[in-house]
């Protein structure tokens, strides 16, 4: 009789095994030309680890108080300056989200359209923000104009593919019945959107407060400032306050954010 | 959708009066507040230097053009550096992740009342805080360089990481596990044969996703001293050279095409 064990073995994830040593391979040697071309100073790390903890200690206790009328400005610009930057770029979105949507607009449109997203998704806020304080100067507003153009890039993505992805008899219907162009958006495309819309805007709000923290560092008002002169002025006991204050607001906002969504849903 | 009927003819439209009016009503509190909080904004602006910026941006485009291309050779290094901060970056912060959602997962969570909070609490704070300001604090410990970069990117990725796999994991096929669960196997063999080949696709799917935010993120923290791309930013900009940061800013567009490229491709083959 046949006593051979039959055993078990799981699927390998890649059939093909040429393919796998292959990518092995690959991986080993990327890893390794990473840890040779990158210098590590391992000496200053050792020292850095002291050094860390009395920096990391410098935190405690946060001091929410003698600096509480800066940290309260800082966040109420920031607030500001996200609701402005938010809506306006959405109102910026809506005609380009048009335009990068495969369906509806002309080939020259759509390339155009594709172009700006590119580009607003391609450089961070901060790079953004560092021109743009250098241009309008120092300030909420320079905040403001990064936060909306970096909003485009997000948004008009998201619902240039969610425009892709309507029913088309609807729109259809509509056309059907003589609508002018701009009667065939608000009727057979808006609606059909409208839900992921108002998801997508709650969430780039909690996005655009989260990175006007970052905006004030390089000079773009808000919270960021706050932060920024806190750690200028080694008090990094308020440094800690205002993190802490950053941390909840963005827990609340996440919170409610994703609790209206459930709901609209 | 009501139909009115006027003396001698009926209209159609979208809404009733009411819902007309409560549409009318969001509208106007919304232009309220956009007016407000912008009136907040533009008193705290010098409008001379807005209304100025055009001639200034002017100015900064003629110093920019043309590129110093022959630059372009030295900004190697930073690139590749830039590129291992998110691939490194975005390994830690997976690898961290994975345990971190299974303990915030609701079910496989091994106590909801204590170790869950605490697991989700992790994750939302590294979510709320920028890699930048994560590389400021690193910075400070560990010494301006690329492993501060690398720290930052893997601690920031943890949150994003943590809470898509969490959500992943709360939606798996409880049906495949109690069948991996009646051959009798063990904590460990449910885990590995019942709940990580369903989450893996997610998994994946979830890293590349992230590798490719990285490679934007890993641009500029190097403006506080985390290496990479954003170092030689930072100090071009500093000598007023635009002509070289016209480069460094072409070389960051095409660094991120690239990944978008490749991550597309990827998911393509993967999925």
């Amino acid at each position: 009789m046949n006593d051979k064990k039959v055993i078990w073995k799981r699927k390998p994830l890649i059939k093909n095994r040429l393919l796998r040593i292959g990518l092995i391979l690959l991986i080993s040697t990327y890893l390794l030309s990473v840890f040779l071309t990158t210098e590590i100073d391992w000496q200053r790390i050792l020292e850095g680890i002291p050094r860390g903890k009395n920096f990391i200690f410098a935190f405690f206790p946060p001091d929410f108080i003698t600096r509480s009328d800066e940290i309260l400005a800082g966040i109420f610009e920031s607030l500001w300056m996200t609701i402005v930057a938010t809506i306006v770029g959405i109102l910026i979105s809506i005609p380009v989200s048009l335009g990068a949507a495969k369906n509806i607009a002309p080939k020259f449109v759509y390339f155009l359209s594709r172009g700006v997203i590119t580009l607003s998704r391609s450089f961070q806020e901060v790079i953004l923000a560092i021109f743009f304080v250098k241009l309008m100067g120092f300030g909420p507003f320079a905040g403001m104009v990064t936060l909306s153009l970096s909003t485009i890039g997000f948004f008009a993505k998201l619902l240039s593919e969610d425009i892709e992805d309507i029913n088309k008899s609807q729109t259809e219907a509509i056309k059907s019945t003589g609508s002018s162009w701009f009667q065939w958006v608000n009727y057979g495309v808006q609606p059909q959107v409208m839900p992921r819309f108002i998801g997508l805007s709650l969430y780039r709000l909690d996005i655009n407060f989260r990175e006007s923290a970052v905006i004030g560092i390089v000079g773009g008002g808000g919270i960021g400032s706050t932060l920024n002169t806190a750690f200028d002025r080694y008090e990094f006991e308020t440094a800690a306050a205002v993190l802490i204050v950053i941390i909840s607001i963005v827990m609340i906002v996440e919170y409610t954010s994703s609790h209206l969504r459930k709901l609209i849903k | 959708m009501p139909i009115i009927k006027q003396k001698d003819y009926k209209t159609w439209k979208k809404f009733d009066r009411k819902r007309d009016l409560q549409n009318w009503l969001c509208w106007f509190l919304g232009t309220l507040i956009f007016t407000f909080c912008f009136g907040l904004i533009s008193s705290k602006t010098i409008w001379f230097y807005v209304f100025d910026s055009h001639n200034e941006a002017l100015d900064l485009l003629g110093r920019m053009f043309p590129p110093e291309t022959n630059y372009f050779f030295t900004l190697i290094k930073p690139i590749w550096d830039t590129l291992n901060i998110a691939t490194i970056g975005t390994t830690i912060g997976t690898l961290i992740a994975i345990p971190l959602a299974f303990l915030s997962a609701n079910n496989t969570t091994p106590s909801k009342k204590f170790i869950r909070p605490l697991a989700l609490f992790c994750i939302v704070s590294s979510r709320s805080i920028n890699s930048v300001i994560w590389a400021l604090l690193l910075v400070a410990v560990v010494g301006p360089g690329v492993l501060a970069g690398i720290i930052a990117i893997g601690l920031r990725s943890i949150g994003f990481c943590g809470k898509l796999l969490y959500e992943a994991i709360e939606e798996i096929d409880e049906n495949q596990i109690e069948a991996i669960e009646a051959t009798g196997a063990n904590k460990a063999q449910i885990m590995t044969f019942g709940i990580v080949p369903q989450i893996l696709p997610a998994f994946t799917s979830i890293s590349i996703y992230r590798w490719d935010i990285n490679i934007r993120e890993a641009t500029v923290v190097g403006l506080v001293g985390a290496g990479g791309i954003g170092i030689e930013l930072d100090a071009q900009i500093g000598d007023l050279a635009w002509a070289k940061v016209s480069v460094i800013l072409l070389a960051i567009v095409v660094a991120v095409v690239f990944s978008e490229w490749i991550t597309a491709k990827i998911r393509k083959a993967i999925i």
